[in-house]
């Protein structure tokens, strides 16, 4: 099967600092990703560059079939302007670890606002499908709630419901537990876990929590200073680390996380 | 002549339908040079954003020159040395050159109000509005511009405060507000106390219950953004510096 995203060596640079070395990644269709790695080894860069946040400096990424930062001219890729980058933008989608809400809109506001404007549904129909995946996240009862008033880990299930009402094809993950309150971890990760059961959207997930990594992921990719050191099964990677640097960020993830 | 005089009632009643005209055209000019200064310091705040280092030094540049120099040089050079200048001289009336002059210098106080209020917005909020999709002008009209403008109203307030409160100098070029109404009638009829402070009253009266107003405002956008969620650092007040 042809894969939904397609990494080829990618490398990215800010100014002077090399954050990703050569990147080849691809990921099937409805596949779950786990990426982990050290602070610093360019978890966050290789989701940004997929979400157009951040531009790669050299290499091709694919969506679904379509370059994201190149366009087809002439059986030529050029480099992508904004439109173009707006067709191929729209498979992907986001959640970020620090939620991100539209403080000036109500929760179902938030929920509805994309694709009123972007796919251009209209209300009635963007307000049946937003409840429905607030439904799904367990927020029903605060459409009309503010995101000031919501606890970090409703935020966070919030910014899930408004990404997925655009349905996504991928959907990027970054750390979106961090910036809880350990008690809110659980019911996030758990609405994760149900979203990713559901299926056919392909996930990519920035975490430092393990037994997650392990339960959802289909495949766990290490990286480490801007190279992928490791790949593979999570039970493979996770129990048995081959590579030296896998084996040192496991152990010292152990001991930090149970201290 | 004898200079000191009891306090002439007659005096008020006599000059108080001169300087109650001219309050209008004193408000009238307020408005019209905030106006002014609203709409030129979009101008400035568009320019400003353009990813073009020696333009943006230039302006900068062009901007602070117009902030320390003092909006009475500026009116006088609009108005008597402007039309001096070969080829792009011409000579403006008293209320264009007010307008101009009070407009344009307050119009880079305005700018950097509203630059502070974009620059208040998270960054976050930019990122997700890329993630959903939305246009450029999309993510300034849904996203942007109304998180931005609500925290810059009380300070956009206080400007208007003070414009009104600098109108007097427009006198200087000849526009007839209430400042130059109290002149005339003062060289006419040797009577400055009444009129004059007359003059001082409306201002006072205009002035502070527009003061407590913006103060009123300003609290209410404190609270309002005290509670202010996303994470990181949106909560924080803007200030103009
Ligand atoms: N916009 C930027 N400008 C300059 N340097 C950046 C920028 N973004 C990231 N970096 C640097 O790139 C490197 C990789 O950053 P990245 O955020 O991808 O790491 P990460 O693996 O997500 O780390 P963490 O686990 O801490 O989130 C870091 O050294 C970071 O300081
Ligand atoms: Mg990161």
């Amino acid at each position: 099967m042809e894969p939904i995203v397609k990494y080829e060596d990618v490398h990215k640079s800010f100014g002077d600092l090399e954050v990703l070395k050569g990147i080849d990644l691809n990921i099937a269709p409805a596949e779950k990703v786990a990426l982990i790695g050290p602070s610093g080894s360019g978890k966050t860069t290789i989701i940004r560059l997929l979400m157009t946040l951040e531009k790669p400096t050299s290499g091709y990424i694919e969506v679904d079939g379509d370059p994201l930062w190149h366009k087809e001219v002439n059986g030529k890729l050029v480099p992508a302007d904004e439109k173009h980058l707006r067709e191929v933008r729209g498979k992907i989608g986001m959640v970020f670890q620090h939620f991100n809400l539209f403080p000036h809109m109500t929760i179902l506001k938030n929920c509805t606002v994309a694709p009123i404007n972007v796919l251009g549904m209209d209300k009635e129909e963007a307000e049946q499908r937003a409840v429905e995946m607030l439904e799904k996240v367990g927020l029903a009862d605060k459409l009309e709630a503010y995101p000031s008033q919501l606890s970090g880990g409703q935020k966070q299930r919030v910014a899930m419901a408004r990404a997925l009402v655009m349905r996504p094809k991928v959907m990027l993950f970054d750390e979106v537990t961090s910036a809880l309150d350990p008690e809110l971890v659980g019911e996030v990760l758990e609405v994760i876990r149900e979203i990713a059961e559901e299926g056919e959207m392909a996930m990519i997930l920035v975490t430092h929590e393990m037994d997650f990594a392990r339960d959802v992921a289909d495949r766990v990719v290490f990286l480490d200073n801007g190279v992928i050191a490791e790949q593979g099964k999570p039970k493979d990677i996770l129990e048995n680390p081959q590579s030296e640097r896998l084996q040192s960020f496991l152990e010292r993830f152990r001991t930090s996380s149970s201290s | 002549m004898n200079m000191i005089r009891e306090w002439d009632w007659s005096t008020v009643i006599d000059a108080f339908p001169l300087i109650f005209k001219a309050m209008w055209i004193t408000l009238g000019m307020t408005i019209a040079c905030y106006a002014f200064a609203l709409v030129f310091g979009l101008v400035w705040t568009f320019i400003r954003r353009v990813r073009i280092k020696p333009l943006q030094r230039l302006i900068s540049f062009i901007m602070e020159f117009i902030r320390t120099t003092p909006p009475l040089v500026q009116l006088y050079f609009i108005y008597y040395a402007w039309p001096l200048v070969p080829y792009v001289g011409v000579t403006l009336d008293p209320i264009t050159t007010s307008i101009l002059g009070l407009g344009i210098h307050f119009s880079t106080y305005i700018s950097e109000i509203y630059r502070s209020g974009i620059e208040s917005v998270d960054k976050g909020q930019w990122e997700a509005a890329t993630a959903l999709n939305f246009s450029t002008r999309q993510k300034w009209t849904k996203i942007i511009l109304p998180q931005a403008i609500p925290p810059t109203i009380p300070m956009l307030g206080n400007y208007l405060i003070i414009m009104f409160k600098e109108i007097p100098l427009t006198a200087a070029v000849g526009v007839g507000g209430m400042l130059l109404t109290a002149q005339k009638y003062g060289a006419k009829f040797y009577e400055y106390m009444e009129p004059l402070t007359l003059v001082a009253l409306f201002f006072l009266l205009l002035s502070y219950p527009s003061s407590i107003l913006v103060q009123k405002l300003e609290q209410k956008m404190n609270r309002r953004f005290d509670k202010k969620p996303g994470g990181s650092n949106n909560g924080k007040e803007v200030t103009a510096s």
